[in-house]
């Protein structure tokens, strides 16, 4: 699609990708590990808009809460109802450890949906740190709590025994796989959504299929409103569903 | 969508060096660096500030809740102790009234027994008198036929030529009256 455009228009190019790219704010080339880039920006108001919400949203400490308020408590209710449904009361403890990662993407997605805005979510290195670090929390938190009666989680007690070993195997190759499809899913559907974003965007500078294009991107990013808050979903879900399997590790 | 972003992709990998920014592994430590401070700062903000704070307004606003609820079925119940108390005045001045009414109407009942009492008394009385006087009357007038009857029976006596004795004739007289 984007080659016909090209050759439509001739000097049109479609750089979808552009709006990922890191780059630091203050000039300069090098990104060292340091460097001021758009992903601080970016992640800093993440956290402005975090604090915003639910420090000074519920600063009044209203009993009948304001509308901000009101959409704080609904977070905190949310996520503390999810992790308790899933993990049960033992869960619970672990609850601004959940509510942090919903938090931060929640917020980075609705963030990234802003016009020019860079999306810190739709970068795998982002995502599969924050993967990593729940696959091993998990890991660490199954052997702590339950030693190697975590191991019995591969050892699925409810089959006929010839069967134990491949399924061992099988739950053992899926353990490790989560990480990965955890860290895809959010980062993949992020970035997918904008460059598709940005495409039909690029489309509407050719006269011919500009109405097409702008309802094309109003019915996109109302989409991608939907997948900015279903991605956080699902993502601290799965958490709380890992979690689960390491408060919990016999099926 | 995905052939799409390939596209692009390889599109973007042509015009400019890093192709996907998201496989560019020079910028990962940089992310990587950024977002754990990220996630360090949301989380003490969280866990010191926000969640405690949420979790301070939601059990207050329970507690606030209960007690209201508490406080309306205390109410609730004051409100039917009082119709209770209301009822059983109503009852106690229904009884009081009755009462009075029963009293008062034995008073009258003694007045007017004690009025008839004396006016029988004065009717008695009277009706005494009156026979006393109607026996006088009939007294005299006996006793003046008698006079009369006498006198008659003198003077027919003394014009038939006889001297009439005066008290054969009154006894004669007295024994025609009884007669």
């Amino acid at each position: 699609m984007a080659t016909e455009a090209q050759g439509e228009e001739g000097g049109l190019v479609l750089h979808p990708m552009d709006q990922f790219k890191v780059e630091p704010l203050f000039g300069g080339d090098t990104v060292a590990w340091y460097t001021i880039t758009n992903v601080t920006l970016w992640m800093a108001l993440a956290i402005v808009a975090v604090t915003a919400l639910l420090v000074l949203g519920t600063s009044r400490r209203a009993i009948v809460p304001s509308r901000t308020q009101s959409v704080g408590e609904l977070a905190y209710g949310f996520v503390y109802k999810m992790l308790e449904d899933i993990t049960g009361k033992e869960g619970v403890k672990y609850f601004p450890y959940v509510m942090t990662l919903f938090m931060f993407i929640v917020m980075a997605n609705f963030l990234g949906l802003l016009p020019m805005a860079f999306t810190t979510t739709s970068h795998i290195a982002v995502t599969a740190t924050m993967a990593l670090m729940v696959f091993l929390t998990v890991t660490v938190l199954g052997f702590v709590l339950n030693g190697a009666k975590f191991l019995g989680l591969f050892w699925v007690q409810e089959a006929p025994l010839a069967l134990r070993p491949v399924l061992a195997i099988i739950e053992l190759m899926s353990y490790f796989v989560r990480p990965l499809s955890h860290s895809i899913r959010l980062g993949g559907n992020m970035m997918a959504g904008h460059a598709v974003l940005k495409v039909f965007a690029g489309f509407a500078a050719v006269a011919a299929i500009a109405p097409i294009s702008v309802i094309a991107i109003g019915a996109m990013y109302a989409l991608e409103v939907l997948v900015a808050f279903v991605q956080a979903y699902v993502f601290t879900i799965l958490t709380c569903v890992y979690l689960k399997d390491a408060l919990h590790p016999s099926h | 969508m995905a052939t799409e972003t390939h596209e692009a992709a390889g599109q973007a990998a042509e015009a400019a060096a890093p192709g996907m920014p998201q496989l560019d592994f020079s910028t990962y430590s940089n992310q990587i660096f950024w977002l754990l401070v990220t996630l360090v700062a949301i989380y003490f903000i969280l866990s010191r500030i926000a969640l405690p704070r949420i979790a301070a307004v939601l059990a207050e606003r329970k507690g606030t809740i209960s007690n209201d609820i508490a406080a309306a079925e205390d109410l609730k119940a004051k409100a039917a102790e009082a119709e209770d108390a209301y009822n059983k005045a109503l009852a106690d001045a229904r009884t009081e009234a009755n009462r009075i009414v029963a009293e008062t109407k034995a008073e009258i009942k003694a007045d007017l027994d004690e009025a008839m009492r004396e006016a029988d008394e004065e009717i008695a009385a009277k009706t005494a008198e009156g026979e006393k006087k109607i026996a006088e009357i009939q007294a005299n007038a006996t006793e003046s036929v008698k006079e009369v009857a006498k006198e008659t029976a003198k003077e027919v006596v003394a014009a038939m030529g006889a001297k009439a004795d005066a008290r054969t004739v009154t006894a004669a007289v007295n024994a025609r009256l009884k007669g």
